[in-house]
């Protein structure tokens, strides 16, 4: 799948003018609230014809303003999550799921009802009417829903913004599997750091109403100016890893990855289950020798790649292990200290405890399996 | 008991005829009703205002007025009456139809006002993401809207049945007051009171209409309870 656009959109107080391309398995519109995220999700959907421009998907143009070209909302075949469910309230659940259906040509039909009730965990919930439903099976019902009118693309507008942080955790992986196990392109929009660096193959940073930078999750991450001064601390390199083995007296999970080996709190997750993490640049020390005597488990030897100062007293530190960029954010006076160049050899020091739910794909609670 | 039952065959007519002229009018108005309803809750054009006042304009005329302006306009030398007759066959004046039409323009602003209401409560984003689903706008009305404000016309087409069942002054000007044909049960009721002795049939005929406006009132709690149940808002 590949969506492209080029859009110019005026808003009562401020424009959108984004241009960008996007091939990912999950593309991640990101940027602060006011960015133009959403308004740009609502011109992929339909939602809003906007002012000038043109977007397609593989080629099919949805709107081309130039051509006279506008494909109303209900014959994209775009399925939508909204940030508030928007369930139908004079439905059951099974009603809400089946909705799709029936505008669905038979022969587009790919979404089968038990498969997505069973990628969902929705099945005790068929028979109940919304309003019954909290807030986390109220926002798998709309997942199921969009599923099942059997989207060319799926177009999640903040899925998890409304939700506190147990019920978020209830969600995520059943994006994961989403984005794992259906062909669907996603389109997802958000404005976390911690859902953007689990979930993205690709990121698109949107700020003011503009494309700031587009890419790779993992390049993009690496990047702590591009994020909103809120998330910064948020940030930092996003790695691609396999569970290697468990470490039952410690409860530790142990990680194989590029940079070498990681270990975190233990992980609901099968030997050789792929695991993305994110190491925030704030969890990451410095040391010029190999330390000893230091609590710290995850000490990554590497060479100094780049250097960008911060904001107020801080300096960002890429260092390449093996391959793989871990970024740092220290004090300029421990760097000036410490004598940190470009080319440096230095050792990365991460605490183990320094990785959470937030920062580990921490795998579907257990009664589900994986 | 008895003597409330033991109505005269013109006082049968009379509860007869009342009902079904409110029934016609209550169900001949709603299509229009919805309609207009929602130009007006929804609609952005010229003259929405004059639409507004015209179809308000029952509720502050005089229903005499109002009356004889259906006079004018369907009675057989009326524009419209002369058209509809000549065309359709269908005639209005002095005949039942011409009371079922009355009580339906005289009911119609309180029918609008109750399906505007509702449709005003309807959640758009909830439209917007039936839309979204494949549904088209015509679909998305079906299957998302009408359902939703279900209470508001339950409560409109009750409103105006009501209204109906106790329209008088723009009935009598417009179809007079004749016996089986257009007199409902408030014309019967006046003529009652204008004749010696006639208290006894005005004092039944009051009771009748009474109860006849409890039942539909109770009818249309329950029903809306009915819907208001299965929706289960949040």
């Amino acid at each position: 799948m590949t969506l492209s656009a080029d859009i110019s959109h005026r808003l009562s107080d401020f424009a959108v003018e984004a241009r960008f391309e996007s091939a990912g398995r999950l593309t991640a519109l990101f940027g602060p609230s006011g960015s133009g995220k959403s308004t740009l999700i609502n011109l992929i959907a339909g939602l809003i014809r906007p002012d000038k421009g043109r977007i397609s998907v593989d080629g099919n143009v949805l709107v081309d303003t130039a051509a006279r070209i506008f494909v109303p909302m209900h014959k994209r075949r775009i399925g939508m999550v909204f940030q508030d469910a928007r369930l139908f309230p004079h439905m059951s659940v099974a009603g809400n799921l089946r909705y799709g259906r029936w505008f669905t040509p038979s022969s587009e039909r790919y979404a089968k009802m038990d498969a997505v009730v069973d990628l969902l965990g929705i099945g005790h919930l068929l028979d109940r009417r919304p309003a019954k439903l909290s807030g986390g099976e109220r926002q798998r019902v709309a997942i199921g829903r969009a599923l099942l009118a059997s989207p060319k693309l799926l177009l999640m507008d903040e899925p998890l913004a409304s939700l506190d942080e147990a019920r978020k955790a209830e969600i995520l992986p059943y994006i994961e599997r989403l984005r794992d196990e259906t062909k669907i392109p996603i389109v997802y929009v958000s404005h976390s750091v911690a859902e953007v660096a689990r979930l993205a193959s690709d990121v698109v940073v949107l700020s003011q109403g503009k494309v700031a930078a587009a890419g790779p999750t993992e390049a993009i991450m690496r990047r702590l100016d591009l994020l909103p001064a809120e998330e910064r601390g948020e940030g930092g390199a996003v790695l691609d890893t396999k569970v290697l083995r468990h470490d039952e007296v410690f409860g530790m999970t142990v990680l194989a990855s590029q940079a070498g080996e990681i270990r975190v709190p233990k992980l609901a997750r099968a030997a050789g289950a792929p695991v993305r993490i994110r190491i925030r640049a704030r969890d990451v020390m410095v040391a010029t020798e190999k330390p000893a005597g230091l609590s710290a488990l995850n000490i990554l030897s590497g060479t100094i790649v780049g250097m960008k100062p911060g904001e107020g007293p801080e300096v960002e530190i890429g260092i390449d292990c093996h391959g793989a960029v871990v970024i740092a954010r220290i004090t300029e006076q421990s760097r000036q200290a410490l004598g940190l160049k470009l080319g440096s050899q230095v050792f990365a020091v991460i605490k183990t405890v320094s990785f959470d739910r937030a920062n580990t794909g921490a795998g579907l609670p257990a009664e589900v399996g994986v | 008991m008895n003597w409330l039952l033991d109505l005269t065959p013109d006082e049968w007519n009379a509860v007869r005829l009342s009902i079904k002229v409110a029934t016609v009018a209550m169900i001949a108005s709603l299509p229009p009703g919805i309609l207009i309803a929602l130009l007006l809750a929804r609609g952005r054009f010229w003259g929405k205002t004059l639409l507004n006042g015209l179809v308000h304009l029952p509720l502050i005329l005089p229903p005499v007025v109002t009356g004889y302006l259906l006079l004018l306009t369907f009675g057989r030398r009326g524009p419209a009456g002369a058209f509809l007759a000549e065309h359709f066959g269908i005639i209005f004046s002095f005949r039942w139809t011409g009371a079922a039409l009355a009580c339906g323009v005289m009911g119609f602003p309180l029918m609008v006002r109750a399906i505007w209401l509702s449709i005003e409560a309807v959640d758009r984003r909830i439209e917007a993401a039936a839309g979204t689903l494949g549904a088209n706008p015509l679909w998305v009305f079906a299957t998302i809207t009408l359902p939703l404000i279900l209470p508001g016309l339950i409560a409109g087409a009750i409103l105006s049945f009501a209204k109906a069942m106790g329209e008088f002054g723009a009935t009598i000007t417009f179809v007079s007051n004749i016996p089986n044909e257009t007199q409902t049960l408030p014309s019967a009721i006046y003529t009652f009171t204008q004749v010696p002795g006639g208290d006894e049939g005005a004092l039944r005929l009051t009771l009748i209409s009474i109860v006849i406006s409890m039942a539909a009132l109770i009818a249309s709690e329950v029903l809306a309870r009915r819907v208001g149940r299965r929706m289960d808002i949040e």
